[in-house]
């Protein structure tokens, strides 16, 4: 993975002296809470319903055991003990202190990390495909890439006070598991006619008040143009987004009011003045980049394990563990394995610092010392040896992180929601586990089959609901909590929008509404469909009759 | 009079910003002044023969109608109404690098410390500090950060420099 060198390390260490001395004047009144709150914003810092919340950045999920090590260590001693994965590749601590912050920060620093924009009217952290590296659809490494990207974007002099927060995903694989097409700017790495590498681009995508999945406005950008490229979009972005309301300020809705072509054409004039100039990134750094990211010393494995083979035939929790959570390798004999974060009865994307602690060591033993944090909130181990699997998995069981739910209704994608968060208008945890508790048949869950439920608490839309094959939107009716619920989103390059089946329900109803929704699907679905796909084929009216029916 | 960070050092600022002004009547004589855009256009043959005559842009703006007119002014002011309001910044960009503004790029309005580093590198070499902040305090603001990454009107990109310059790995 990249490692920092004196340069990097000195622009981290730069902004934790900064921001000691922005928190430093804020506490002694000579900053306003007014003057304060962007500056804390910009490091991750909001002010929650009981602490503050601190967004600690995982730059496109990779993460290696010392800095997993770290992140136990800071979530014991300026938190609870535990720390909360987001769906942007982002850890949360919610109960730090606001005047321990910095040494949080100087901690973060000295493992080559930060909280750098990880919140605020800025580009965000960058995200991408947990799997890069390793998956066998993938035609370009995306993370050279996004750490080219991660470092244009920290302190971008130009762009930190942009009109809204701006979210960058990248992805080099067929497959899109950063779904790029909900972000403000999505970016799919591609190899042209003559081997060269480029990107097409797609901006205007989001969820929030207002999905929209994103456009493509260039097919093919070289790669040495990416910087002038995005520069052009931001600048765009930065003279004529909307400044007037919050809540149209997103890059998304300039493209609409636009339309996608006629924002296309800004910045491609404004790209054509740029174009050849400064940014132009050249090839050895790119190579420099890549050299960072070139695969461990994998052993030379036979396709299949035997040993592997015999426990699936004999061990059936280990084969519907197998079966879910484990991903073809690129390399034969290896498998990515992913550890669930989504226990019943635990908040979804919850770790505490033992298990933290006892993840890195089996990453350490297992997986070449890293791992990756992906958007659904889970963590992944990308190079495991067949023939260790069974060992990882009675551990990882023992430990309460082998629950065999990965694509399964229970994986279930959730925001921290109303018991967290100030923004919520409910609750979304306490949906989450009385769902899970419904489904806690494993054969049943099974035989459901792939089926994303997404939970959000507010139309920000932290929990993707949208994208969600069912979705779950807190809403706030005369100060209670009601739940709305959408169903036939999908993420990844067929990405689309839930449609919302009707009025919303109280938290009591929601575990009967998921079970309406999901025996209807059993009921009229094809050998071989997926939840979605039922949806998509016959609409939302059957799902919609079933289950206002049976509220009557 | 009232002080300004000009480069690196306080100094006294003789400048009068005229904010308001539906005529020339509205802008005083015998002292340097900064006048709206707008009122800039309409009278530019006039305030071209007064001495120390400057343009003040809001930050919907176009820089570009400035384009004919930049080698005589000695100074442009962008506004910066909230410290929020970041379009001062591409401005300020468009200004030196596109237009290749040589004169004073003065950020005005409500500038604090903690953006003087980023104006700093997109193209301003004035500040004048908010009203009610401690504008010595805020010098240091310009030194927030050594360096950075990207390509700015003050510097190429790291990756351009790290070979010949930098410290390595």
């Amino acid at each position: 993975m990249y490692r920092y060198d004196q340069f990097d390390q000195r622009v981290v260490d730069e902004r934790v002296a900064q921001f000691r001395d922005q928190t430093r004047r804020y506490l002694a009144g000579e900053l306003s809470d007014d003057d304060f709150r962007p500056l804390r914003l910009m490091n991750g810092l909001y002010i929650q319903k009981h602490a503050p919340m601190l967004r600690i950045a995982i730059p496109y999920g990779q993460l290696s055991t010392r800095q997993l090590r770290t992140l136990a260590h800071i979530a014991r001693k300026y938190d609870r003990g535990y720390g909360h994965f987001t769906t942007r590749q982002n850890m949360q601590l919610n109960w730090p202190q606001l005047p321990q912050v910095p040494d949080i920060l100087s901690e973060l620093a000295r493992v080559e990390m930060h909280a750098i924009q990880t919140s605020g009217n800025c580009v965000r952290n960058v995200t991408s495909d947990h799997f890069a590296g390793v998956a066998g659809d993938e035609t370009v490494d995306p993370r050279p890439y996004a750490e080219l990207i991660r470092q244009w974007s920290t302190f971008h002099p130009e762009f930190a006070y942009l009109p809204r927060k701006f979210k960058i995903a990248v992805t080099g694989a067929t497959n899109d598991r950063a779904a790029i097409l909900v972000h403000d700017i999505g970016l799919q790495l591609l190899v042209g006619e003559r081997g060269e590498v480029g990107l097409r681009v797609a901006v205007g995508g989001g969820l929030g008040r207002t999905p929209i999945i994103g456009h493509v406005i260039r097919e093919f950008v070289p790669r040495a143009e990416i910087l002038n490229y995005l520069d052009a979009i931001l600048r765009v972005y930065n003279r004529y987004g909307r400044r007037d309301n919050k809540f149209k300020a997103r890059i998304k809705i300039l493209v609409k009011e636009r339309t996608p072509a006629v924002f296309a054409k800004d910045v491609e004039a404004e790209w054509e003045q740029i174009r050849g100039g400064p940014a132009t990134v050249p090839g050895e750094e790119f190579e420099r980049l890549a050299g960072f990211f070139v695969p461990p010393r994998y052993e030379s494995l036979p396709k299949d394990d035997a040993t592997y083979r015999s426990a699936l035939q004999d061990n059936r929790p280990f084969a519907n563990w197998a079966q879910r959570n484990l991903h073809p390798h690129k390399v034969p004999g290896y498998m990515i394995v992913t550890v669930s974060l989504k226990k019943t009865g635990v908040p979804p994307g919850d770790v505490t610092s033992d298990q933290m602690d006892a993840i890195a060591h089996l990453a350490d033993r297992y997986s070449f010392g890293e791992l990756r944090v992906s958007h659904e909130q889970n963590l992944v181990l990308t190079d495991v040896k067949q023939g260790d699997l069974l060992s990882l998995w009675q551990q990882l069981k023992a430990l309460g992180l082998a629950t065999p739910n990965i694509g399964l209704l229970t994986n279930i994608v959730c925001c921290p929601g109303g018991d967290f968060c100030s923004l919520a208008n409910a609750k979304s945890i306490p949906i989450a586990e009385a769902i899970q508790r419904r489904f806690d048949d494993l054969d049943y869950l099974h035989d459901i089959g792939d089926l994303d439920l997404n939970i959000s608490g507010c139309m920000n839309a932290c929990g993707h609901h949208h994208v969600g094959h069912i979705g779950v939107l807190g809403v706030d009716k005369s100060g209670s909590e009601w739940y709305q619920v959408s169903i036939g989103g999908t993420q990844g390059d067929r990405a689309a929008i839930g449609k919302v089946i009707g009025p919303s329900f109280a938290a009591s109803d929601m575990a009967d509404v998921v079970t309406r929704l999901i025996e209807t699907y059993v009921d009229i679905r094809h050998e071989d469909e997926r939840f979605v796909d039922t949806v998509h084929r016959v609409g939302i009216d059957p799902f919609k009759e079933r289950v206002y029916a049976a509220a009557d | 009079m009232q002080r300004l960070i000009k480069g690196q050092a306080i100094v006294d600022d003789a400048y009068v910003l005229v904010r308001a002004a539906s005529s020339l009547a509205d802008v005083p004589q015998g002292v340097p002044v900064i006048v709206p855009l707008g009122l800039w256009i309409a009278n530019r043959d006039t305030l071209r023969a007064r001495a120390a005559v400057g343009v003040w842009l809001a930050p919907a703006e176009d820089p570009f109608a400035l384009a004919e007119d930049l080698a005589s002014l000695p100074v442009i002011a962008v506004d910066f109404p909230a410290f929020t309001d970041g379009r001062g910044y591409s401005s300020a960009r468009l200004l030196r690098e596109r237009l290749g503004y040589k004169g004073e790029l003065r950020a005005v309005g409500d500038v604090q410390r903690d953006q003087l580093y980023y104006l700093s590198q997109v193209g301003f070499d004035a500040y004048a500090i908010a009203e009610g902040r401690d504008i010595d305090a805020a010098l240091s603001g310009l030194r927030d950060f050594s360096d950075g990454y990207q390509a700015t009107n003050a510097r190429t990109p790291w990756f351009r420099r790290r070979d010949a310059q930098g410290p390595s790995a």
